[in-house]
């Protein structure tokens, strides 16, 4: 093709000498170092498995997450947290600094406001990433979601949990009550919904990590629904459409993003492990529900316990 | 005794390339290509055959040759190339007759390649970030592409099922970026703005053309059977493929954008359905059961697109750095045949 390949050729060749030079020097020295003992040990390199070139341009991880993002997040964040909420954790201890592991929330609030919260104090406790499982329709969401994931929301599939927790020893937030949880009405608060099927107990077995329940108490208060509308929910595709307290109070717009100022208190319960070996194709469907609603009753009975000790809605 | 190769679509992209790759394995007896076009690279020992779309030959050809590898790359996976029925014609009723031909009673078929597409997998917003090989689609497809492909694999799997003996490989590439290759996603990067729909910004994963030649060199090489992900290290949201290549976007409705695309067309910029589905939830496939086959990749999805704008910037400088090449028959035929010729693969 071009007439100085013969020249790159021989280029390339000098180069290569050069290089296999080198590294017949380097071994020598490892093998002195070997010898003698009193040389900086010179780590063998492997050359085969040599990282590819991969010139990326943002932090955007496989799953949307971008701890740009989040930290950016973070600081905005962090007075709402502090602040606003005046969020305290109880038992904190629980959760591992590594490995993987999946926290399991009850779930409250017409837009929840329990999912940034344990993610935010989580991460900056802990300074641990937190991936939280969620519902597909924020994904078809335009703007929010992309938010969502650049902020670690994950799509609830098995696969993606399975990946974050046994492949990639991350943290993983679930709330199996689902949108049934957020979606119910005032006097409903603090009754859990049914776990799901079961879901998340069959992922932790299958990944081989301790679940880890988490009772929050403040968020049902946050934002609770005085109405719904089923023909509207049904009109708009979403799992339910809420008049909250809140847009009785500051008006329908400003009422849909501002939270009462509920004081939030989180206390997470010591982890759950499975005497199952991971990795099977199936888990007794049995185990799974009894398992399942045993965190239920254990997160249930840990809010009765919290409300119990609550003077106010407010201060806790 | 070397292997006696069928490549189908010997006019298109990759039945030129892997003809050309073939052509240089010593252990390569005989290729063979069909295509209803002439090829379009230069090619130094492969015998072309001009055949209709849907190889009514082919059992004949496949008796005559004694073929005991067919190369299967005449799938069509750009959908604004040809309308619809020609895209079936070629896709399903072609790989129904090419696999007829290839289970005929006394076939010498041994292994078959086939170049699939991960289009198959769709995009939905219930999809996991990764698909592998087993993963099911979350809806049955709706684009035509994908009910083509569908289709296509429908055939291959009920091939391998029906004929043991033989080495059946699907490869699902992900999207193909390189020096050479244009697709609708390569000729979105390339305009001045690069289309995205609003408030979505999807993770795109890509694979370099020079992985997927060496993806079909490498499977046939260790006769791999079964399904493979072909796809590039990593997943980049659109505007980073966007800003690798140094381009600005240029927002699209979210709702409606298949009718948004429409005047664009006129402009020659072809969104076809199934990549504004990409565009809305992108879509990652597991590469790692290829990888531990033993395949290396050289480029990651990164590497990839910045290999893609690196050649089109020369390109745009410099214009096309590929020689121009005609297929003439006699030519062609006296380079092949002629006692004249001195042949050195054959000292």
């Amino acid at each position: 093709m071009s007439p100085s390949e013969p020249e790159e050729a021989h280029e390339a060749a000098r180069v290569e000498a050069a290089i296999a030079e080198t590294a017949a020097a380097l071994a020598h020295v490892a093998e002195l170092a070997d010898e003698t003992a009193s040389l900086v040990h010179v780590p063998r390199t492997e050359t085969d498995d040599e990282p590819l070139p991969d010139p990326r341009r943002s932090d955007v991880d496989e799953w949307g997450r971008s701890e740009h993002m989040r930290s950016i997040a973070r600081r905005m964040y962090q007075p709402v947290y502090e602040r606003w909420f005046r969020a305290t954790w109880e038992g904190l201890e629980h959760i591992p600094t590594d490995g993987g592991a999946l926290l399991v929330a009850n779930h409250a609030a017409a837009v929840p406001s329990d999912a940034p919260v344990i993610m935010h104090g989580i991460e900056t406790e802990l300074e641990r990433p937190v991936y939280g499982l969620a519902d597909q329709l924020f994904k078809s969401l335009p703007v929010v979601g992309t938010y969502w994931a650049r902020l670690g929301g994950v799509v609830a599939h098995p696969d993606n949990a399975y990946r974050l927790l046994r492949e990639q020893n991350q943290l993983v937030l679930v709330f199996p009550e689902g949108s049934k949880g957020p979606g119910k009405t005032w006097n409903q608060r603090y009754r859990l919904r049914r776990f799901g099927r079961g879901g998340f107990v069959e992922i932790a077995m299958r990944a081989g990590v301790p679940v880890i329940p988490i009772a929050v108490m403040g968020a049902e208060e946050s934002m609770p629904i005085v109405w719904k509308s089923s023909l509207a929910a049904k009109a708009t595709g979403l799992p339910y459409f809420p008049v909250t307290a809140n847009q009785l109070v500051f008006g329908p717009v400003l009422g849909a993003v501002a939270y009462f100022p509920a004081k939030f208190k989180l206390r997470v319960l010591p982890p759950i492990t499975f005497d199952v070996p991971p990795d099977q194709d199936r888990y007794s469907k049995s185990r799974i529900m009894d398992e399942a609603e045993k965190v239920r009753e254990q997160i249930q009975s840990a809010l009765y316990d919290m409300l119990r000790e609550r003077r106010s809605v407010w201060f806790g | 005794m070397g292997k006696r190769v069928l490549i189908t679509g010997l006019a298109t992209f990759w039945g030129g390339l892997a003809a050309k790759a073939l052509e240089a394995d010593p252990g390569v007896d005989v290729i063979i290509g069909l295509d209803t076009r002439e090829p379009t690279i230069e090619l130094e020992r492969t015998e072309y055959v001009r055949t209709d779309e849907n190889y009514s030959i082919l059992s004949r050809i496949v008796r005559a040759a004694q073929i005991d590898t067919i190369v299967h790359t005449f799938l069509v996976v750009d959908s604004t190339m040809m309308r619809a029925k020609t895209m079936h014609e070629i896709n399903v009723i072609g790989t129904m007759n090419l696999f007829a031909a290839a289970s005929q009673a006394g076939s010498t078929v041994r292994d078959v390649v086939v170049k699939s597409s991960t289009y198959v997998y769709g995009a939905a917003k219930e999809d996991p970030v990764w698909f592998d090989e087993l993963t099911p689609r979350s809806h049955s497809p709706r684009r035509r592409v994908e009910r083509s492909l569908d289709a296509v694999e429908g055939y291959v799997r009920d091939f391998a099922i029906d004929n043991p003996h033989v080495n059946v490989t699907m490869l699902r590439f992900s999207n193909v970026l390189g020096p050479d290759i244009v697709t609708p996603v390569s000729r979105a990067l390339e305009l001045p703005l690069v289309p995205k729909l609003a408030g979505f910004d999807p993770r795109f994963q890509f694979v370099h053309e020079d992985d997927v030649i060496r993806a079909m060199l490498f499977v046939l090489a260790e006769g791999l059977p079964g399904i493979y992900n072909v796809a590039g290290d990593g997943l980049l949201p659109w505007t980073e493929v966007a800003k690798i290549c140094g381009k600005r976007t240029i927002a699209l409705p979210p709702y409606g954008a298949s009718w948004a695309a429409v005047p664009l067309r006129m402009f020659g910029v072809e969104l076809p359905d199934e990549l504004l589905d990409l565009l809305r939830y992108g879509r990652g496939a597991d590469n790692r059961r290829l990888k531990e086959a033993g395949f290396r990749y050289s480029y990651t999805s990164a590497g990839a697109v910045e290999a893609f704008i690196e050649a089109t910037r020369l390109r745009t400088n410099v214009g096309s750095t590929q020689p121009t090449y005609r297929y003439e028959r006699d030519v062609e035929q006296f380079f092949r045949h002629s006692p004249a010729v001195v042949r050195d693969h054959e000292s």
